[in-house]
């Protein structure tokens, strides 16, 4: 089944484009997200109405979601195929001294995987009837949800999770791309700490301002 | 006694090859594919003769004891390889450093040989570079070149100090290629046993598979042994450990002559032994004696750190007695000045069996990135080992067991004295005289592989091409066959005390003592008796356990260190005959009042190429006797 | 010191395999590791027991035979160094060291420590070089190259084969031993002619001998004895992308 999905460097360049995009993607919807903080509901509810209806966007979200099937399948053809590479495993498990969520990524974005869904449940599968709810007003749906702690614990788990799979994605990337310089290469580092590190920070901060209030 | 044809071409010196080449007899490509061609060791020559030969279209076969032909220890020539190319503009030519060879090996190497040599150096340069080999280069990127020792010009080209490295897998890749184009065949994990000879021609031989313990028949038109050297007879050496004269000996036995085994090379610039368990000795390139100063101090028992020894009371003997070389003196002349120092009580560190060898000054006058640049990695390995930082205090040095110079003997064409048996690179004799000359051995490599076999296997080919393949159901086959299991299985069965290592180790201590550095008369005696005996004590109590048919390392051991004995034996033989000091070969009577060699070109101008005569009958002594038509014979010095 | 050891033991390439656990007493600090495994076998030939294979040939970390799994580390806890440059010093009196062989589906057990790493050959075989015969050369000097490239060429050039990259890589990929050949290459003229046929040549063989795929975890580079850089991997992505396009 392999050989249809290309050498094990197209199936890289695959994951690291598609990880690109959503690494554009996320902070696009940090954007939406923090209008949740006004007290006034309609302008994130209108975000959400024109998410939902522009036609240009809704080009987008099939490609977004086409992108996040794609990351995750071939992440995880990828990750069986390595698995396999090592059919024996050690004994005692490595400690090289390298980057150390880059060993977890299957794991760390399972735990995305599974939070995307409850995510999608709660949104994006109301806005496409599959579940119940009001898709004309998120505003509160999110407010309702956030106010349950058990809810908050989740969320807030998940996006520290999110950071830990962020801080090797950026870089793991570009390299992938080949983009590789004596100069920059260290200071893209630094770039996609600093990504992965205020992403999901401001993720963090809207659900707690709004427990909080 | 038989007398040794040499077969050198008519003609001055200048024009001997090519003549040679334009008069060889040549196989016409649709005869090559019929002819087979065992190539036993694949370092920088046998790698670089496969894929030469296969390349021409012969079917190649070969046999490599370790798991790939990337890990002959050709990998570990660190300093560089000469070529003529004059780069420098310092008056380089072929003939200059056809005499720096000659002269360096004290006057003991074929004249013939050592011509051609230089003057293929230049195509190997060249080959190399094609082939993608990272030679160091000038800012303008053009190649650069450094000195060696023993030489005034600078025509080394080096990359860093991973020249084998480097080149080695050129010629390892392009064996590959062959490989994969259907031309070659790689046995690895095979040991060799046996050579085949049939009705006088060398046609095949017999190895053990290492994995399975298996013994296999294969079969050639002609074999080509490319085996290296044996300096592990001396157990700690600058060699791989497994390192062996296995294949040299199994030749030997089926007839074909030993040339000057005793010439053996002790290298002055090695991490000296730091304990009893040591397993190996690792080289230090000798290119550090271009800007490494060596010295002792001036007093007995120094116990000063030697930062803190100031400039008067450092003794640069090197310096001192050879003042046109200075520290750039060949290998055999700095090994025995430093054994010397040592011998007199001047030595340094816990042992008294080192010397320093200084950077202070290069460092202080050429800027440290630029010491780094040139030999950084070997500051990182010195570093590794000992875990003292040259950049900040002297290394310690000492001689260790190095090269080989002697080896089986070969006519010009590299055939040794059973036809259709070629050897080259180290395990032939005749390029180095009495002593090798640095960055020559990676030359002689290339230049046999790439070059001169290839032409010269031809013509003795040309009389096979009606030849069929030859059957291993010969009984040449069958009986070496015999032979070989039942050997293995004398020593699986002596079933004894002692470990093959403890016996290989107490076999280099007797060759170190009496037969290394410097030799007499007295202690060969000794050391003949001694090695005797501990064949025989080998023979009685040795300890090898395991099977025959599995992968077994305590037998491979044992087979090789059983031949060590009989080579030691060899070298002790030919360095008692030798009543002369030449190059390394440093016999105590023989020497002048201030202690350099004394040799005695009257009665030992001769390659003595020794004749097995049986397993307990003494060596026959054959000799072929050097002429020197182009070069004026003269006292080698460097004073 | 005295010294327990755990080994991978394994008769041959069949059997299941088990550790067994050695002590070892009066182990000097100033041995190698692969001294003290000398010294442990033998004990066991003397004491009539079958001594542990291991691979080791050159012992100055340039073959590339030797390697072993040491205590979760590709040839222990000291940076930069092979098996047979691994000192004693970093261990302490007590500590229990666990000796395991390369795992890797590539690089199979032959016996006890001693893998197979003819896929590495392989590799090679599939275009890691540059196809010039035999006297086919032109004179060194006809094609000036950057001192700096040659350099950068070198230092990939440097690889000793001996699988540490693919041993501590958690995906089992050879992407940095092929990197390094593809990048030296390609950094020179010499090898920029065969570069395209070359990098896919060589990708398509590392698939099908069951490496893994790289993740750029960086554990390659983290111990490879030779300190190979890991931007060797991006310049092969990105050769590899070039033979793709054009």
């Amino acid at each position: 089944m392999s050989r249809y999905l290309g050498s094990s460097i197209t199936k890289k360049l695959v994951m690291a484009l598609a990880g690109l995009f959503l690494i554009l993607f996320l902070p696009i919807h940090l954007g939406i997200n923090f209008m949740l903080l006004k007290s006034d509901p309609e302008p994130f509810n209108k975000a959400a109405y024109f998410m939902a209806n522009f036609w240009v966007i809704k080009i987008f979200e099939v490609v977004l979601l086409a992108t996040f099937v794609i990351h995750i399948i071939w992440g995880i053809i990828l990750q069986i195929q390595n698995w396999l590479a090592r059919p024996i495993r050690y004994k005692v498990p490595n400690y090289s001294q390298t980057s150390f969520f880059s060993k977890f990524m299957i794991w760390t974005g399972l735990i995305i995987f599974i939070f995307l869904i409850i995510h999608f449940m709660n949104f994006y599968f109301i806005k496409l009837g599959l579940v119940k709810g009001d898709p004309e007003n998120f505003y509160s749906v999110a407010h309702q949800l956030f106010k349950i702690p058990a809810y908050l614990a989740i969320y807030l788990i998940s996006f520290t999770i999110l950071g830990f799979h962020l801080s090797h994605s950026f870089w793991s990337a570009f390299q992938t791309l080949g983009w590789d310089h004596p100069k920059y290469t260290p200071l893209i580092k630094i770039l996609g700490l600093i990504y992965a590190i205020f992403i999901p920070l401001g993720f963090f901060i809207i659900p707690i301002i709004i427990y909080l209030k | 006694m038989v007398t040794l044809n040499s077969k050198i071409p008519e003609g001055p010196l200048a024009d001997k090859w090519n003549n040679h080449k334009a008069s060889v007899r040549l196989v016409s490509p649709a005869n090559k594919k019929k002819l087979d061609i065992i190539v036993v060791g694949a370092g920088a020559a046998g790698a670089s003769a496969a894929a030469s030969l296969a390349e021409l279209g012969y079917n190649v076969k070969v046999f490599v004891y370790q798991d790939s032909s990337r890990r002959a220890h050709s990998i570990a020539s660190q300093g560089g390889i000469n070529a003529t190319k004059n780069y420098k503009n310092d008056a380089d030519s072929d003939y200059r450093l056809f005499y720096d060879m000659i002269k360096g090996g004290d006057f003991r190497a074929r004249e013939a040989n050592v011509y051609r040599l230089a003057e293929v150096s230049n195509n190997t340069i060249d080959q190399f570079v094609a082939q993608g080999v990272p030679f160091a280069r000038e800012y303008s990127g053009y190649l650069a070149n450094r000195s060696f020792g023993g030489v005034q010009v600078s025509r080394t080209f080096y990359a860093q100090g991973q020249t084998g490295q480097q080149c080695t897998l050129a010629a390892y890749q392009a064996l590959m290629r062959q490989i994969k184009a259907g031309k070659a065949q790689m046995f690895s994990r095979r040991f060799l046993l046996d050579l085949i000879v049939i009705n006088g021609k060398a046609r095949g031989i017999i190895v053990r598979n290492l994995v399975s313990g298996e013994i296999e028949r294969h079969s050639a038109h002609a074999v080509v042994f490319a085996t290296g050297g044996f300096g592990t007879v001396y157990y700690l050496s600058t060699l791989a450990i497994n390192s062996n004269g296995s294949a040299s000996m199994a030749a030997y036995r089926k007839g074909a002559f030993m040339a000057n085994p005793s010439m053996a090379q002790i290298h002055p610039t090695c991490i000296p032994v730091l304990n009893d368990y040591q397993s190996k000795l690792t080289l230090m390139s000798e290119s550090l004696r271009n800007d490494g100063r060596v010295w002792v101090p001036k007093e007995k028992n120094e116990k000063r750190h030697p930062n803190d020894i100031p400039e008067e009371e450092r003794d640069y003997y090197l310096e001192r007695r050879y003042p046109a070389f200075g520290n750039l003196v060949p290998r055999d002349v700095a090994s025995r000045a430093a054994k010397e120092r040592c011998d007199a009580g001047y030595g340094v560190g816990d042992t008294g069996l080192s010397v320093y060898l200084d950077f202070r000054d290069a460092i202080r006058n050429q800027g440290k990135d630029v010491i780094a640049d040139k030999y950084g990695n070997l500051f990182d390995l010195y570093t590794k080992v000992t875990g003292i930082n040259p950049y900040i205090e002297p290394m310690r040095i000492y001689p260790a067991s190095h090269y080989t110079m002697g080896g089986l003997w070969v006519d010009y064409n590299l055939m040794t004295s059973i036809p259709g048996l070629y050897a080259i690179g180290e395990a032939n004799f005749s390029d180095h005289g009495a002593n090798r000359l640095g960055a020559s051995s990676l030359l002689q490599c290339a230049g046999d592989g790439y070059f001169i076999l290839p032409v010269t296997i031809g013509n003795y080919l040309a009389d096979d091409i009606r030849t069929p393949r030859i059957s291993t159901d010969e009984p040449e086959f069958e009986k070496a066959e015999k032979e070989a299991k039942e050997k293995l299985n004398r020593l699986l069965s002596i079933n004894g005390h002692q470990t093959v290592t403890s016996f290989h180790k107490r076999l280099g201590h007797i060759m170190w003592q009496y037969s290394g550095m410097r030799r007499n008369e007295k202690g060969l005696q000794k050391a003949l008796q001694l090695v005797d005996e501990l064949k025989e004590e080998f023979w009685k109590d040795v300890k090898v356990p395991g099977e025959m048919n599995e992968l077994n390392q305590e037998l491979e051991k044992a087979f090789r260190v059983a031949d060590f004995f009989d080579l030691a034996h060899l070298i002790i033989t030919d360095a008692l005959h030798r009543k002369e000091s030449c190059g390394a070969h440093f016999r105590e009577e023989y020497q002048t009042e201030d202690g350099e060699p004394l040799r005695n070109d009257k009665d030992f101008m001769y390659v003595a190429a020794w004749e097995y005569t049986g397993e307990n009958s003494p060596p026959k002594l054959n000799k072929e006797e050097l002429s020197f038509k182009y070069v004026k014979v003269t006292k080698r010095s460097y004073k | 010191m005295n010294i327990t050891l755990n080994i991978w033991r394994q008769i041959d390439s069949q059997d299941k395999g088990k550790f067994v656990e050695y002590k070892l007493d009066n182990v000097s600090s100033e041995m190698t590791f692969l001294e003290m495994l000398d010294s442990l076998n033998d004990k066991l030939i003397r004491e009539g027991k079958d001594p542990i294979a291991y691979d080791s040939d050159c012992r100055e970390g340039i073959c590339g035979m030797c390697g072993l799994y040491i205590n979760g580390r590709p040839n222990g806890p000291q940076k930069g160094v092979t098996t047979c440059q691994l000192s004693m010093s970093v261990f302490k009196d007590g500590e229990k060291i666990i000796v395991e062989p390369w795992r890797s589906k590539a690089f199979p057990v032959i016996k006890d420590l001693i893998v197979d790493r003819t896929a590495f050959d392989k590799l090679i075989q599939a275009g890691g070089f540059i196809s010039v015969n035999t006297g086919a050369a032109p004179e060194a000097n006809a094609i000036p190259i950057k001192k700096e490239k040659a350099e950068r060429a070198f230092d990939a050039g440097i690889c000793i084969g001996c699988g540490t990259c693919v041993a501590t890589c958690k995906n089992a990929s050879a992407m940095l031993f092929v990197s390094a050949k593809v990048s030296q290459f390609a950094l020179l003229p010499q090898g920029q002619v065969e570069a395209k046929e070359r990098v896919q040549k060589m990708i398509k063989a590392m698939d099908e001998l069951g490496f893994g795929n790289c993740t750029n975890t960086g554990a390659c580079e983290a111990e490879c004895p030779k300190e190979i850089s890991l931007s060797n991997i991006a310049h092969l992505n990105r050769e590899f992308y070039k033979a793709k396009v054009k």
